[in-house]
């Protein structure tokens, strides 16, 4: 399953972050989700809470989840579309010689912390 | 409580312990090649070729990632190559971690590496495993409008080979088509087409194979 890895890889980079910033607990995590990046965010919010348990520094961590919006590139027409409107046909010329411009990405935002000398 | 702003990828603490490794297996003699496609694309057909077609040419061995079976291995081991296999357990993609742990197995080896990823075209191009090149097989059956679907692994490969060329006569595959899409997608990659079958353009492939290894070498 994708989201079981995504967050054990999601939780040792926080490990990472918290290590070169003197944090000593997270309280959110906010992770960036392109709308069609194949994840299924329930999933993802359940192994989340499902990890962290396991783990002390984002034991209390809720996740946030934002969604970004895919974009498709027509290269017959040039032109770009949303693509969950219309799928893999460009809506202004019918071609089907087009490609994923951006929704695919996965990136942790941003986290709220705990510093160790605060 | 302190905002912290990261924007970094999910996969950045993956990304470091790949170039460690790369560089790990530069030191120890490994050239690590990992193919990526989706299963039953002719993964361990290509290879089992290319190790007899290469044999005395170039050391080769294979790690075989499967969710759970050894059958590739022991197919690859027929042929007398070093093969070992890395049970995924469920998870979908090799990562760096697994690959280093995977290598332990093979100390002691030089030569060139292949490492076998799970059959996804997906979540493999996601995740750098560390390997100095990655090579993407397409087989025929599969059709002409893969790179349309799945472009991140097109633009993550160096090379394509697109297997099973001997099959085309049964299926609408428009090779020309698939190079077009490929290349709009990364100008860099280069494109085998091959029949392990006939050993159609097998040649060309592995020229390409040895001349990369010896530009690696020499680096
Ligand atoms: N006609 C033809 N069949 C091929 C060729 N290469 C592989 N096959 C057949 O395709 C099937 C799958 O081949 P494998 O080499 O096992 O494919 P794989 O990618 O290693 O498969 P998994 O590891 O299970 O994902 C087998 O039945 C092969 O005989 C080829 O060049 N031509
Ligand atoms: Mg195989
Ligand atoms: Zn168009």
């Amino acid at each position: 399953m994708h989201e079981l890895g995504i967050v054990k890889h999601v939780i040792k980079t926080l490990g990472d972050v918290a290590k070169e910033n003197g944090v000593k607990r997270i309280g959110s995590v906010t992770l960036e989700v392109g709308e069609v990046s194949g994840v299924v965010i329930e999933q993802l919010v359940d192994c989340w809470n499902y990890f962290r348990e396991k783990n002390e520094l984002v034991k209390n961590a809720e996740l946030t989840v934002e969604t970004l919006e895919a974009v498709t590139f027509c290269t017959a027409c040039e032109k770009t579309y949303r693509t969950v409107d219309h799928g893999r046909i460009c809506p202004f010329c019918k071609s089907k010689e087009t490609y994923l411009l951006r929704g695919n990405e996965f990136s942790i935002k941003q986290i709220e912390a705990e510093l160790i000398d605060e | 409580m302190k905002v912290i702003e990261l924007r970094m990828t999910v996969t950045s603490s993956n990304d470091r312990d790949a170039e460690e490794l790369r560089s790990e297996l530069k030191e120890r003699g490994i050239f690590l090649v990992n193919l990526m496609s989706a299963p039953g694309s002719g993964k361990t057909t290509l290879l089992s070729r290319t190790i007899t077609d290469l044999s005395g040419r170039a050391e080769i061995g294979v790690m075989e990632a499967d969710i759970a079976s050894d059958v590739d291995a022991l197919r690859i081991a027929e042929l007398g190559a070093r093969s070992i296999q890395v049970h995924t357990d469920g998870m979908c993609h090799m990562d760096a971690g697994m690959t280093r742990a995977g290598l332990i197995e093979m100390e002691g080896e030089r030569g060139i590496v292949f490492l076998e990823n799970v059959g996804n075209l997906i979540c493999p191009a996601e995740f750098d495993t560390g390997a100095h090149k990655n090579v993407m097989i397409l087989s025929v059956p599969e059709g002409d409008d893969k790179p349309l679907k799945y472009p991140l692994m097109f633009r993550k490969s160096d090379a394509l080979v697109i297997t099973k060329t001997d099959a085309a006569p049964y299926f609408d595959f428009d090779t020309e088509a698939v190079k077009r899409r490929a290349l709009a997608l990364n100008p860099e990659i280069r494109i085998f087409p091959v029949s392990a079958k006939t050993g159609e353009g097998m040649e060309e492939w592995e020229s390409w194979l040895l001349s990369e290894w010896e530009e690696w070498r020499n680096a």
